[in-house]
């Protein structure tokens, strides 16, 4: 038999059992739906966590104290903090690829000042803090570099500390004290949400690393130095140059261990990222599941379809068709079935993805290879599961299929 | 001598029912020539069906030589076997066997679906004009529901004719239909015949047998008689 002949007698034949078809097909419909809508759901989430980690800063590395290991006794993370104000200055002056660099001297300070106190970190950071972590001002502005040199009173409030300590009025102008030094708020930082840790990253006060450093901490050591990259290339060879720089910094010898740290923003975000592919994968694989019910239903309805239709192929193989031809027949119906299925469900999937959006506000991802693929895997199902039935039309004996009532 | 379309020469076929063996044909040795109409009577179990299985290529001989137009065919494979019947054999049955819910037209088409020679260059017109052969060039969108008995065995019969058999095996053709029916198919038969188509008819009715030229008799299993007939014309 010609195989363009197959394709039309599969839909005649589909036709014809119009309403049998369309709930065979309900299945394959369902399965390929929720394959769209769950894939959709999941890049959606991932689409979002990439927002955030963009958020978090581009291209950053941070560098924190590391552990001291005198005399064979590790005093663990941050126990021997030799990290300088003149570290970051020499990392961003001499490091290949150095967007900028900051020093970010830590303290925590009462609040006193507005409608009361608040007690808070207070991070002590120079001006390019604010490129490093890409963070916008919604009021006010940020400090100079000159503000910095300067020793200036001036600081930024996130979020959290301007809602609370200054619930109802602009705290742009507000003096504020901190361990009894006034200092002016001359901006308001964005809100930027919650680490995945959970840390309020909008709890915070930031003010020029020197005087934080002189007032406020009066420690030589600073908590942290946060380096940003030119570019997303430049981070590993920035790392590895810091390195090299912090340990003529600090004046160790071969053989001592590195009395830092250094990670970059790419290893938290690849973990992040992991997390949602694998939640993505995992929908999508919960949703396939789904999808391979209505291939058995497929194969149930061809098994009962080969029954009925016993005669038929009798009359067929004792007309001329071979085996491979009724082996066709039934194998192109399956897939028709179950590839008509695919589509509408494909078409169902991109509606009620859609429809999620509009009705949670989820971020959701619709991605043509995702529909493609599903659609494409109900065609493979159709092939799976009507193997076996059209097996079996296929191997009845001519003469016992005609006889069959 | 004339051709032969038919010959077989000591065929058995026996059946295994359960434990039992059951002979069904015991050595039938038989030859039927070009422009023949025979018929084939028997008690049931006389081994009408399974004769009737091997020469319409549905069965093969167990032992002995079924040829068709000179081709040995008890050796060959399904598929093979598949392609005879769709080249040279034409089949009516008893129960009609059309496909329901499928036009008539459709279904004399169907032969013409399997066809691997590419021999009908216009297989919808070949079959439209059967179907006016048969005398129903008015009903070639009628599906068989729509049709009388008579009328769905001369679908039937239009479909044993589009590939241009050069034999039609008809099984109990008349068996389903009642006596003026009957006469009607039988005419028709006579009609092809005289065309110069060789018909092979299984019967156990007399007054079918007297239509056709000769009748061969079978009891258990092998020919007991093969007599001419004095041809008894159903149309003047």
């Amino acid at each position: 038999m010609k195989v363009t002949r197959l394709l039309p007698l599969a839909l005649s034949s589909i036709r014809r059992n119009a309403g049998r078809s369309a709930l065979t097909m309900l299945g394959v419909v369902i399965g390929v739906a929720s394959v769209v809508v769950m894939v959709a759901i999941g890049e959606g989430a991932k689409a979002e966590i990439q927002a955030r980690i963009d958020a978090l800063g581009t291209n950053m590395v941070v560098i924190t104290p590391g552990a001291s290991s005198r005399g064979g006794v590790s005093g663990g993370a941050g126990s021997f903090n030799r990290l300088t104000v003149d570290d970051a200055r020499r990392i961003e002056a001499e490091a290949q690829g150095v967007a900028a660099a900051s020093p970010v001297v830590m303290t925590m300070a009462t609040v006193v000042g507005g409608t009361g106190n608040w007690r808070a970190p207070i991070q002590g950071v120079d001006a390019s803090y604010q490129e490093i972590r890409a963070w916008s001002v919604v009021s006010g502005r940020f400090f100079t570099s000159d503000e910095v040199r300067t020793f200036r009173k001036v600081c930024l409030l996130g979020a959290t500390v301007a809602k609370n300590v200054f619930p109802d009025q602009d705290p742009v102008g507000q003096q504020i004290r901190l361990r009894d030094v006034p200092f002016e708020v001359i901006g308001v930082l964005a809100a930027k949400g919650q680490t995945a840790e959970g840390r309020d990253q909008d709890d915070v006060i930031l003010a020029p690393s020197a005087t934080v450093q002189t007032r406020l901490a009066g420690r030589q050591f600073i908590g942290q130095i946060l380096v940003s990259a030119a570019s997303e290339g430049d981070v590993a060879p920035l790392m590895v140059e810091s390195r090299q720089i912090l340990r003529e910094q600090h004046r160790l010898a071969q053989w001592d261990p590195d009395d830092f740290e250094i990670r970059d923003q790419r290893q938290i975000a690849e973990a992040a990222q992991g997390t949602t592919e694998v939640m993505t994968t995992l929908l999508g694989a919960i949703a396939s599941v789904s999808l391979l019910v209505g291939g058995i239903g497929i194969m149930n309805i061809m098994l009962v379809s080969v029954t009925e239709r016993t005669r038929e192929i009798g009359i067929r193989r004792a007309l001329g068709a071979r085996r491979a031809d009724v082996l066709a027949q039934f194998l192109v119906e399956a897939v028709a079935l179950s590839g008509l299925g695919g589509l509408v469900g494909g078409a169902l999937g991109v509606l009620v993805a859609e429809a999620v959006s509009q009705a949670t506000g989820w971020a959701v991802v619709v991605r043509p290879e995702v529909v493609a693929l599903a659609v494409g895997f109900s065609g493979f199902v159709g092939v799976f599961f009507g193997w076996y039935p059209a097996q079996r039309a296929a191997k009845l004996d001519v003469i016992d299929a005609l006889r069959h009532a | 001598m004339a051709e032969a379309v038919i010959e077989l020469v000591g065929v058995t076929r026996s059946y295994h029912a359960g434990e039992s063996v059951v002979q069904a044909l015991r050595g039938v040795s038989l030859r039927v020539e070009r422009g023949e109409m025979v018929a084939i009577l028997g008690p049931s179990g006389s081994g009408k069906s399974t004769l009737m299985n091997l020469l319409g290529c549905l069965d093969r001989p167990d032992g002995g030589e079924l040829r068709l137009n000179g081709q040995a065919v008890q050796t060959l494979d399904d598929d093979a076997l598949a392609d005879v019947r769709n080249r040279d054999l034409g089949f009516v049955f008893q129960g009609f066997n059309l496909l329901a819910r499928t036009s008539a037209l459709d279904n004399v088409l169907l032969p013409l679906l399997y066809d691997r020679t590419g021999r009908v260059p216009d297989p919808a017109a070949r079959a439209a004009r059967m179907l006016t052969r048969v005398g129903l060039g008015d009903r070639l969108d009628h599906e068989p529901q729509q049709l009388s008995g008579g009328q769905q065995q001369r679908v039937a019969v239009a479909r044993a004719l589009v590939n241009a058999p050069s034999l039609v095996l008809a099984d109990e053709p008349t068996g389903n239909l009642d006596s003026h029916t009957t006469m009607d198919i039988l005419g028709l038969f006579q009609e092809l015949n005289d065309e110069g188509t060789t018909l092979v008819i299984v019967t156990h009715e007399d007054e079918v047998a007297a239509c056709c030229k000769r009748a061969i008799t079978l009891r258990d299993g092998q020919i007991v008689e093969d007599r001419p007939v004095e041809q008894r014309r159903v149309r003047a």
